[in-house]
């Protein structure tokens, strides 16, 4: 059995609330709610029929319309005594319309920037590798190590599971140390991740040194750089002095660009 | 220096620089011209490429200058040599990017807040594509993390600065009913102009 049903993608409850709105060109302040429910459960039962995944969103705002809708039908008790004005049932809703629909407008903007931006191009910085450029150190966050470690685990030859026999004094605390002996030694330059993972030839020793170098980021005893153009990860140590001259002189980077 | 030495300078430093050139950094090579000649010279420049209709053009973006083809001509850049580009971003990318762009620094539940979806996936590609960053946490319980636009951001958009961007529709009916409306347009008004 096969049929083909024409099914926009919406992008969430809201987006297909949006949707129905303007096909029936309706006063988005004005919501004819038990419409608009009947029209969005018609949806969702389409769904189901197509055996889509019926994300929670949608079954919530269902929930929701329902209870808008049952709201609605209710006779508005005036209260005495009490001069705030009952507000409509249908007033956070709209207003989330209004909200997403600013949004999704902007983010159509964008879309047109991507279009005439994606066909602009630059002149390519090729002559920087002929000269001694002062380097520059770029500020690496924790993703970039963790895409450096995930490339390093995925080009180790044994990537099978394999028994290892590990020496007990290989402990993240250990390494730690370790490390920062190292690094003490290196001065401010700094070491490569490769030559820090030297002496590392299993998967075990690599996670290990991984996590001391997440520990050791978070104590703020390293910092990981790059150079500009490069994707060679490289760990300095940062002495308790400089810490916060170089915590500001990374945020100045930013600005910069103001 | 005679004004036509320093625009040559300029030009020759933006042709070889592969990004986009801040003022500031012109001024660094340029030790002894002051920023304003600078950037009159910049001005200057930009008008010289317009005037002669070159095929190239001096574009403001992500905060300094770059010289850049113009998107009429991709065709013909295309034509010449493959170019590798990577896929437009998806719907659900460039409504997420919309909220942080103009709401920036958010967290997670406000974006998904205003979208009415999990966006967890969404940020982390956007993260990885460098158009988003991570500036830090929020001062709350579960000090949730706070996302930002990156300077990658401007550049793939074509846009010299976050305030750039234009203004959020107003919906001054709504207002009128609505105080809740008001605050949060005033807070995103505030955020564009930070």
């Amino acid at each position: 059995m096969s049929y083909q049903v024409r099914l926009e993608v919406f992008e969430g409850p809201l987006d297909l609330l949006l949707h129905l709105i303007k096909k029936d060109e309706l006063n988005i302040y004005d919501i004819p709610i038990s419409t608009i429910t009947q029209q969005y459960f018609e949806y969702i039962d389409l769904m189901k029929e197509l055996n889509l995944d019926i994300a929670g969103e949608y079954i919530l705002m269902a929930a929701t319309l329902t209870h808008i809708k049952s709201k609605m039908l209710l006779p508005q008790e005036e209260k005495v005594g009490e001069e705030e004005e009952t507000e409509d049932p249908r007033a956070e809703l709209v207003r989330r319309l209004l909200e997403y629909r600013k949004f999704k407008e902007a983010a159509e903007d964008l879309c047109e920037r991507e279009d005439i931006w994606r066909d602009v191009f630059y002149p390519k910085n090729e002559v920087s590798s002929e000269f001694e450029e002062e380097e520059v150190m770029l500020d690496v966050g924790i993703f970039d190590l963790i895409d450096a470690f995930k490339e390093i685990i995925q080009r180790m030859p044994d990537n099978k599971t394999s028994i290892d026999i590990i020496p007990e004094e290989l402990t993240v605390r250990g390494r730690m140390s370790a490390l920062i002996e190292r690094l003490d030694v290196t001065g401010p330059e700094g070491l490569t991740l490769w030559a820090l993972l030297e002496g590392d030839t299993t998967r075990r020793a690599i996670v290990v040194t991984f996590l001391a170098l997440l520990e050791l980021a978070k104590l703020h005893l390293i910092r990981l750089l790059q150079i500009e153009g490069d994707d060679t990860l490289r760990i300095c140590r940062i002495s308790s002095n400089d810490e916060a001259g170089e915590a500001e002189g990374g945020d100045a980077d930013d600005k910069e660009t103001d | 220096m005679e004004d036509a030495e320093i625009k040559a300078v300029i030009e020759t430093l933006l042709f070889i620089s592969g990004e986009s050139l801040s003022v500031n950094r012109i001024k660094n090579v340029l030790e002894d011209v002051d920023l304003s000649k600078i950037k009159s010279l910049f001005w200057e420049l930009q008008h010289e490429y317009e005037m002669r209709s070159s095929g190239l053009r001096i574009v403001e973006i992500a905060g300094g200058f770059q010289i850049a083809t113009r998107p009429e001509f991709a065709g013909w850049i295309k034509k010449l040599k493959k170019v590798k580009q990577s896929s437009k971003l998806s719907r659900p990318s460039l409504e997420t990017l919309a909220i942080i762009a103009y709401k920036q620094p958010i967290v997670k539940a406000e974006i998904e807040d205003i979208r009415g979806v999990d966006s967890t996936g969404v940020i982390k590609g956007l993260l990885d594509k460098h158009l988003l960053k991570i500036i830090g946490r929020k001062d709350v319980p579960g000090r949730p993390i706070l996302y930002a636009t990156t300077r990658e951001f401007l550049q793939y958009f074509g846009l010299r600065e976050i305030s750039d961007l234009p203004t959020l529709k107003e919906f001054t009916e709504l207002m009128e009913e609505d105080e809740s409306i008001t605050t949060s347009e005033a807070q995103s008004i505030t955020a564009i102009e930070s």
